[in-house]
């Protein structure tokens, strides 16, 4: 009797976390299965399609595991035509065991083959727009996006006009990051020296959330930007008031961007693709560096004479001004 | 010098002090308790210069035991740190510090010795043979692998940690990361690293060469077997880390250009370098911990295991696939569709031969009559929980889906399920399964079982809401979030979870002290009624020669069918031989401290004490390469003293 209060007890624990977890899941925003983009739709079936398969499996072998468990534990009432100890395999069932899952492997490489190459393309629905070339680079620890057409350039933050397929050419001055705006669709690489291309485009208007996801060192949680969408009109505006109203980018100024720190948002009316692209040269921020003396974490180190400072503070957001 | 200390000694972080204090009170309280019991010399002789694998094994579960204590205090402080938002518990250094040792620690320091160690007990009596191939390289691994741990372990006291993961990617781990940090990774790796690479050479010509007469290949056991595949991707996989490793040192040290940012080094190489080493690694630890499962679940449902061929068919392909998959962690890096999708299919090929496993542990279930002893709990718990980490990876494998969970809370807490569910259950179970081989009585089972059961639900509070938190968007590596993230109360309970591992693991290191003096002492072998050669030791903890005499294998379960055989047939009186025995040996010990001061040297760019420590490796390997074989001959066990130590064999029938 006092083995099954036992038993129960823990029964009770496992059903009542169960329960907790749940209800939590229910009640957060699971934001990847909530896509606000073709191409994070696109992904989102891909991961429901495979979550039925998994449950599928999960269910077969946690139903399997407790008929056995139950079924053949030692008790007093054992009979003994169920206990057959010499009982070697059987060629049959484990030919079946392998064909199940090489034809469920089957079935999940077909979309997923389908989906690889359909990313690597600009999204279907929206094929009779040319789409908007904005380049993404990571510099630790924020996000500094060029428009070439257009000739402005913004700092952690990213406007694009809604239902409008969007080419960023990812890379980075210095550390690998990664750029992933989670409700828009899934990540890519940037890296000094190589452009990596990522058809992204958002469907209604709001404010999502990006962020590099590939850790880069100290001030990595907070190498956050706004990912805005705005219907055309207010983009064709916002773009057009930038051109007019922001200053132009200085060479000291991105000079100062190439220092490890977290900064505010920023707009320019010129872009950083003058001095420097950083798809084809990957030393651009080290000399930098050099020049002002500054190695990350704030260490300072012996360079031509040059008194550099920099104070490596990692706060939290800094204020954002409005655009 | 005084200089030197006071630079790289840590006293302005309160925890690191209090582990410095603490560090220095455990060692003198050791050395006074060895001076005061007189057991300098015991310790040298009996253990320092052992070649017995079965003190060496233990040796290495002991530093395991410690390294799992220090990884899960790194964990517990991660999940106190993330259990809130905007915490200042930890600053964001010491949270990147944390995460980096944690995930080293674990993987290299913990779960490789923790499985080498139960393979160096096990392995040669499982195959019915005296020793390893190679005893005194056997010593030098081990030896190496802690000089290695230790080196990597002062990173924290004295320099700062290394802080950039535990995968170390450049440029962050070049240009990103000044001062000693990640040097003490380069080399605590390496160094350890080569301890490792012997093991594995070690255990497959062991395998190879040491067999009882009459062990075929196929009638090896299932441990032997993992142990043995395991032990090639050991031999093939872990060179590519020493060069990798070596080339970033360079870059470091030296001002070479492999993986740099300037001068044309590719950092895209190091990640691919660390991973056709990583990925196999992940294989090395998982193998040989299916191995150990297989044969608790065929002893305690008594009944011989399902599909012996399919597996050992099963692991042969598992071993060559996890070769051929290690572009699966970077699909993002920009790769075509056509390259990543070739990734895709060999990854998810990976779930193929473990879901025959998977099947054939069920069908040695079915049938049986199962025993719930302690390590049939964490190998029974093993099944459906290592499943959520498998079908987790298959998801992950899709390479158009994995734009989504890389670098996220699902990623996490797949390897989580795979690593703890797969080999800290694993580590335990085979711990308590064999502990009466390795000590002569076995773990209470009342507090063994409260141990499981608060470890097995808190693992699952812990890495269950995690998948969640990668669905809601939380990065890992963060060392923090904001309150409108919406991640709190997952995270809250995830960190309940922890502690319940925590808890878990306090009562599997105080079932040990308890049963060392409350335990019932074993008067046989063969405490379980196991079917195979390690419990068929004439007495409880087998003596240094193992076997009196080596024991003829007819079947795959030997012992099952000597024990089936001997209830019919009258034991004759036995006659014993004089058996030969491999000497003790101290220069393994010398070596893996010149390698410790070596290492340091390298490690503060102190090029004399490198040098001095290299010419010390350097005069070890001559003195070893020139001594002659006649000096060290070994010795012969007498008929006198094996008949002391074989009590008479009782059997029950």
């Amino acid at each position: 009797m006092l083995k099954n209060v036992k038993l129960w007890i823990i029964v009770l624990i496992s059903i009542a976390s169960l329960l907790v977890i749940t209800v939590l899941a229910l009640r957060s925003d699971l934001i990847i299965l909530d896509p606000k983009g073709p191409v994070g739709a696109l992904q989102k079936d891909l991961i429901m399609y495979s979550i039925y398969f998994m449950l599928a499996i999960l269910v077969v072998v946690f139903v399997l595991f407790a008929y056995m468990v139950i079924k053949y534990r030692e008790h007093s009432k054992n009979n003994s035509n169920d206990y057959k100890p010499d009982m070697h395999g059987s060629t049959k069932l484990e030919i079946i065991w392998t064909l199940i899952p090489i034809i469920i492997v089957t079935a999940l490489s077909i979309p997923n083959a389908k989906a690889l190459y359909e990313l690597k393309e600009p999204p279907k629905s929206t094929v009779d727009k040319e789409p908007i070339v904005i380049h993404a680079t990571a510099a630790d620890w924020k996000w500094i996006f060029s428009y070439p057409e257009e000739n402005i350039e913004t700092v952690n933050y990213v406007n694009v006009p809604e239902d409008h397929p969007i080419l960023f050419k990812v890379t980075a001055a210095d550390s690998m990051a990664s750029f992933w705006v989670p409700q828009i669709g899934g990540q890519i690489y940037g890296m000094p020296g190589m452009v990596n291309d990522l058809y992204l485009q958002a469907d209604e208007p709001g404010e999502y959330k990006g962020r590099n996801s590939n850790f880069t060192g100290l001030g990595m949680t907070h190498q956050q930007f706004k990912f805005v969408a705005l219907e055309e009109k207010e983009y064709q505006d916002w773009v057009k008031d930038t051109q007019q109203n922001a200053p132009k980018l200085a060479e000291e100024t991105y000079e100062k961007l190439m220092l490890p720190d977290n900064v505010d948002e920023m707009s320019f009316s010129s872009t950083h693709l003058e001095f420097v692209d950083h798809g084809q040269n990957s030393e651009y921020a080290m000399n930098i560096r050099a020049k002002y003396g500054v190695e990350v974490k704030g260490i300072k180190v012996k360079a031509n004479g040059n008194e550099g400072e920099s104070d490596v503070e990692v706060s939290n957001h800094g204020s954002h001004s409005s655009h | 010098m005084f200089e030197f200390i006071k630079e790289h000694l840590i006293l302005d972080d309160p925890l690191i002090l209090g582990a410095n204090i603490s560090i220095a009170l455990t060692v003198i309280g050791i050395v006074f308790a060895l001076t005061y019991l007189k057991k300098w010399k015991w310790l040298w002789t009996e253990w320092i210069t052992s070649v017995d694998h079965k003190k060496i094994g233990i040796m290495y579960i002991i530093a395991a035991l410690l390294m799992l204590f220090r990884g899960g205090f790194d964990a517990l402080l991660m999940r106190a740190q993330l259990t809130v938002p905007n915490n200042e518990l930890l600053t964001p250094q010491h949270y990147n510090e944390i995460f980096t040792t944690h995930g080293t620690i674990m993987i290299l320091f913990m779960a490789m010795p923790f499985l080498l160690g139960l393979m160096n007990v096990v392995i040669p009596l499982q195959i019915g043979a005296r020793d390893v191939a190679f005893p005194y390289l056997n010593n030098l691994s081990f030896w190496s692998f802690f000089f290695g741990a230790i080196l990597f372990n002062v990173s924290f006291v004295f320099g700062g940690s290394p802080d950039a993961g535990w995968t170390n990617y450049a440029p962050l781990a070049i240009e990103g990361s000044p001062g000693p940090g990640i040097n003490y990774y380069l080399l605590g790796l390496q160094i350890s690293g080569i301890g490792t690479l012997l093991t594995g050479i070690n255990f497959v010509v062991t395998i190879f060469k040491m067999r009882a007469p009459g062990m075929t290949l196929l009638r090896m056991p299932m441990f032997t077997w993992t142990s043995l595949i395991t032990s090639f991707i050991i031999v093939f996989a872990f060179p590519i880390l020493t060069v990798s490793l070596a080339l970033m040192t360079f870059d470091r040290l030296f001002g070479t250009h492999f993986f740099t940012l300037t001068d044309g080094g590719n950092p895209m190489l190091w990640s691919n370098l660390f991973w056709l080493w990583g990925h196999p690694e992940v294989y090395i630890v998982i193998l040989p911990a299916f191995g150990i499962f297989s044969e608790i679940i065929s002893t305690f449902a008594r009944k011989t295991l399902f599909g012996h061929k399919s597996m050992i068919i099963s692991l042969v392909v598992i071993s060559l696939l996890s070769f051929l998959v290690w572009v699966h962690h970077f699909f993002t890096m920009g790769g075509s569709a056509a390259l990543n999708n070739v990734f895709s299919i060999t990854t998810m090929a990976i779930a193929i031969p473990t879901g025959i496993k998977i099947f054939n542990w069920l069908g040695t279930l079915y049938k049986s009559r199962i025993q719930f002893s302690t390590p049939m709990m964490w190998a029974l718990a093993f099944i459906p929980t290592f499943v959520i980490g498998g079908v987790t990876g298959v998801m992950l494998g899709m390479a158009a889906a994995d734009f989504q969970y890389h670098n996220n809370y699902f990623l996490v807490a797949h390897f989580h399920y795979t690593l703890i569910a797969g080999v800290v259950f694993a580590c335990f179970a085979g711990f308590e399964y064999w502990y009466p081989k390795m000590f002569g009585h076995k773990l209470n089972e009342r507090f063994g079982k409260l141990a499981f059961w608060f470890f097995a639900i808190g693992f699952n509070v812990c890495f269950l809401p995690q998948f969640l938190l990668g669905f809601a968007g939380m990065p890992r590596r963060v060392y923090t979030y904001l309150p409108e993230d919406g991640w709190t109360a997952l995270n809250v309970v995830s960190t309940i979870g922890a502690i319940g591992m925590g808890i878990g693991f306090m009562i599997v290191v105080y079932n040990v002290l308890y049963s060392m003096r409350h335990a019932k002492r074993e008067t046989t072998g063969d405490p379980w009624n196991g079917r195979t050669l390690e419990w068929a030791t004439a007495t409880a903890m087998p003596p240094h020669y193992n076997f009196a005499v080596v024991p003829e294998v007819k079947g795959i379960d030997a012992f099952w069918e000597i024990k089936q055989a001997n209830n019919a047939v009258k034991k004759e009186n036995i006659e014993y031989k004089p058996i030969h025995m491999p000497s003790n040996a101290s220069t393994p010990f010398v070596m893996s401290v010149l390698f410790f001061v070596a290492g340091f040297g390298l490690v503060f760019e102190l090029w004399w004490m490198a040098i001095l420590g290299g010419i010390g490796i350097l005069a070890c390997l001559v003195l070893r390469s020139l001594r002659s074989h006649r000096e060290d001959e070994g010795y012969y066990v007498s008929v006198d003293e094996i008949k002391k130590r074989e009590q008479p064999i009782q059997r029950e029938a």
